[in-house]
């Protein structure tokens, strides 16, 4: 069955950032409000941040938004456009206000103000010394931003489409329309028109095999938007975060080293001092995830199979692990049968966070092209969109700051750009034929292969080849498994070819959307022959500020991918060697 | 080691009732359940139907009765189970298909309770100030993901699903404890319905069952002591 349905401003995506826009967007009266969410909106996986959000509050010690957005900068290794760095970093402190006027129970200070650690990157005049930023409520801060957007939103009355996975966008005369979504509880398809629709479903860590991401983090729109012909920015710049549960991957807050954590080798070195002497262990996750790959490649790795680092929180307060950290405490108690208060944490480093995405301005109008070409009634913001905040490489706590911010923004513009279109334009012909294409393959496909095969060979060939250290030839290699992968794709099948709550179909569909992230994501990669930020090119060491000081725009053409560049918007901060 | 994993299973396009399905595996011991449910949905089964997302018990969403016991699949480890586990859908809400149960009953109670920080007070330029104490009075309540494994262990709910349940009741707690917030009244007001605080019978059923460690019964009972003292 197709169903249809109109709104003024639609929303993609029920995280931190998509339930901001939706708030902003129905501040206005005169707009009506949607969010689409292929989960629930309080399984969204801004609940699973747990740091802290980085905002020069200065309730610990002196801070100033300058310095927020300097440390961005140089954290994003000059690939961050800083009039964003400098617009956010004032802005996030706004931001961060108003989710405690919301309610936010954030932790606090013994003067009862908004308590604030040390997180990496963040730094006090421009990189003397670590500075406590990182606004928090316990770790589980992204929750407690989860729970309360969620209750405002129920607050606001804001309507939800939940269990509904967005399959394509519709643009139509260059402008967009609205989605088309497939209603998991019964297997109908959705035509949701809007004057404006603003994206903002996440990231894509799934295409690596040891990931802090959910299940649900297959980056189906910075691939839907893509089939439909508008870029992705700088994707082969993915984060690995330092301190992820050996072999699980599961998150455990930099927060930790903030409250003086340390990393140690076998041999119980410290060894981040010989990485970064002045910051240590608070250095920026590339660097950080860098030194523990070298650690265990020159045989330094703990373990049997010296295969991964130790975290340390065994010289800290067992009363300050149990009340400012207990979530991760409790993770590495459950998953590895290791008490963080009495022993030292295996962990690895683990896909994390996609500095890139869809590409937008300042304002979150997504973009088509480097001249900045506005798409008209379409925004994006949080992961799955690059403003170009993060750079080359995102410092901690910045993507709930981001989220806020340009979730706001999003929210703000998608509904004042709505109230101008007097009436719905017309939708073009043929808006379901794509998604009904897709979704055939998949059910009648010849079955010849096994969805979880190839999403499994996907995973570890990407860590293996296009993970914390690329060479020409890992990523040569990977761009031809890339295409192998997709070939074997059209071969899929499923079990299930019913209609109800059909999740090994859309399991299927993710697969595909997360192929074309792993074809944009090497290619760009094998094209950018410097290191920088955390794309770290081992048969291109330095940074090449004279041929790279540039973003990627990579194309869908045809099979395969054509890339452009946009230039870096610079500020008064010039690009110097980045060190701590 | 080799378990056996016996799952209950119904699809309303073909079943006319739910049955059981039995699945021999070889499995690691420190593997999650949610990880025994995917090696059987990704490589024997792929109808096999369930909610997952985060994987490490934070996002609520695969709260299911293993064991006979509330659990997030994705927090209990086979070992901690032994070579025999039973998988069924959450009670007292309808079963949509094999683990999937309908939310909305859940989320309705929920939104019944007044889920949202009321302070009509014009907010200060920075953050409203709270003491490390005041702070501490609520923390347990702020730890809910609404799962739903403590309401569908309530024997109360069982019986009586209109009961508005103790995730509610921790949600209401998060907010009448929380010294910024003015709501309190309207809120014990709701929860004094026949179908509401009154109806909690200590069984501890929540409290064992909570993935998050929130002292539900004890939240319980404070909440009903505040009701009291207000209504005095």
């Amino acid at each position: 069955m197709i169903r249809a349905h109109k709104f003024d401003v639609i929303v993609v995506g029920a995280g931190g950032a998509g339930l901001m826009a939706a708030r902003y967007a129905a501040h206005n009266p005169n707009v009506s409000v949607a969010v689409i969410t292929k989960l629930y909106p309080t399984r969204s996986h801004t609940g699973a941040a747990q740091g802290g959000v980085g905002a020069a509050l200065g309730n610990v010690s002196e801070d100033h938004p300058e310095w927020h957005a300097f440390d961005t900068v140089k954290g994003g290794d000059y690939l961050t456009d800083q009039d964003v760095a400098e617009a956010f970093s004032h802005e996030v402190i706004d931001a961060v206000y108003e989710l405690e006027h919301m309610g936010l129970p954030f932790s606090r200070t013994p003067e009862g103000r908004i308590a604030q650690r040390k997180f990496g990157g963040h730094t006090r005049e421009h990189g003397k010394a670590p500075v406590e930023r990182a606004c928090y409520a316990a770790d589980r801060t992204g929750h407690m931003i989860l729970q309360t957007l969620f209750q405002q939103s129920i607050k606001d009355r804001v309507h939800f489409f939940n269990e509904f996975h967005v399959l394509d966008i519709i643009l139509d005369d260059g402008e967009c329309r609205g989605v088309v979504a497939y209603e998991l509880a019964t297997g109908d398809l959705h035509v949701i028109q809007a004057k404006a629709t603003v994206l903002a479903t996440g990231g894509n860590g799934r295409m690596f095999k040891v990931t802090s991401n959910a299940h649900a983090l297959t980056g189906d729109l910075t691939s839907i938007v893509w089939r439909r012909g508008i870029p992705v920015e700088d994707p082969e710049f993915y984060q690995f975060h330092p301190t992820g549960l050996y072999k699980l991957g599961v998150l455990l807050t930099e927060g930790a080293r903030g409250e003086g954590g340390i990393l140690r080798n076998a041999d119980g070195e410290r060894f981040m001092e010989r990485y970064a002497p002045t910051i240590k262990d608070l250095a920026p996750r590339d660097m950080v995830s860098r030194a523990m790959y070298l650690e265990v490649r020159e045989g330094r790795g703990c373990g049997p199979n010296k295969d991964y680092i130790h975290l340390d929180l065994t010289h800290i307060d067992a009363h300050i692990i149990e009340e400012r950290l207990p979530d991760i405490t409790e993770f590495a108690r459950i998953y590895l049968g290791v008490d963080p208060i009495k022993e030292m944490v295996p962990i690895q480093p683990t896909a994390h966070y996609m500095m890139g995405g869809v590409p937008t301005t300042i304002d979150t109008n997504v973009i088509s092209d480097g001249a900045n070409t506005i798409i008209p009634g379409l925004y994006a913001a949080g992961e799955v969109a690059c403003a170009s905040l993060h750079g080359a490489n995102r410092l901690g706590t910045n993507s709930l700051g981001d989220l806020l911010v340009f979730g706001r923004r999003a929210g703000r513009n998608a509904s004042a750009y709505a109230e101008t279109l007097d009436s719905f334009p017309d939708l073009p012909a043929g808006v379901l034929d794509h998604t009904k294409d897709i979704i055939d393959a998949a059910l009648n496909g010849s079955h010849e292969e096994r969805v979880s095969t190839i999403r499994a060979e996907l995973q570890t060939t990407m860590m293996d080849n296009a993970s914390v250290f690329r060479t020409a030839e890992t990523l040569a290699t990977q761009v031809e498994e890339v295409e192998r992968l997709r070939e074997r794709y059209k071969r899929i099948g499923v079990d299930d070819k019913g209609k109800r709550y059909n999740t090994e179909l859309l399991e299927a569909l993710e697969l595909g959307f997360l192929l074309d992230n792993a074809q944009q994501l090497v290619t760009a990669a094998l094209n950018r022959t410097e290191s920088r930020g955390a794309h770290s090119r081992e048969d291109f060491k330095e940074r090449d500020d004279a041929n790279w000081l540039k973003h990627t725009l990579v194309y869908k053409d045809g099979d395969g991918v054509r890339i452009d560049y946009k230039p870096v918007t610079l500020g008064r901060y010039e690009p110097k060697p980045r060190v701590y | 080691m080799q378990i056996s994993m016996k799952i209950r299973r119904y699809d309303p396009e073909k079943d006319a009732r739910p049955h059981w399905q039995e699945f021999n595996l070889d499995v690691a011991p420190t593997e999650r359940v949610l990880d025994v449910l995917n090696q059987i949905k990704w490589e024997l089964d792929g109808s096999l139907t369930y909610r997952r997302s985060c994987a490490h018990g934070i996002c609520g969403s695969d709260a299911m009765m293993i064991n006979g016991m509330n659990r997030l699949a994705c927090k209990i480890l086979v070992k901690d189970l032994g070579d025999k586990i039973t998988v069924e859908p959450l009670r007292g809400l309808p079963v949509l298909k094999d683990l999937i149960v309908d939310m909305e009953p859940f989320f309705d109670s929920y939104r019944a309770i007044l889920p949202y920080f009321i302070n009509d007070d014009p907010p200060p330029p920075r953050e409203r100030l709270q003491s490390v104490e005041d702070r501490a009075r609520f923390d347990d309540t702020t730890k809910c993901i609404l799962c739903a494994a403590c309401t569908t262990s309530c024997p109360v709910f069982w019986t009586n699903g209109r009961y508005i349940g103790p995730a509610a009741i921790v949600n209401a707690h998060r907010f009448i404890f929380d010294s910024r917030d003015e709501g309190s009244a309207e809120r014990l007001r709701v929860l004094n319905d026949a179908n509401g605080l009154w109806r909690c019978r200590t069984a501890y059923n929540c409290t064992e069952a909570c993935p998050r460690g929130i002292p539900i019964t004890k939240v319980i009972e404070e909440t009903k002591r505040e009701l009291i003292w207000q209504r005095m």
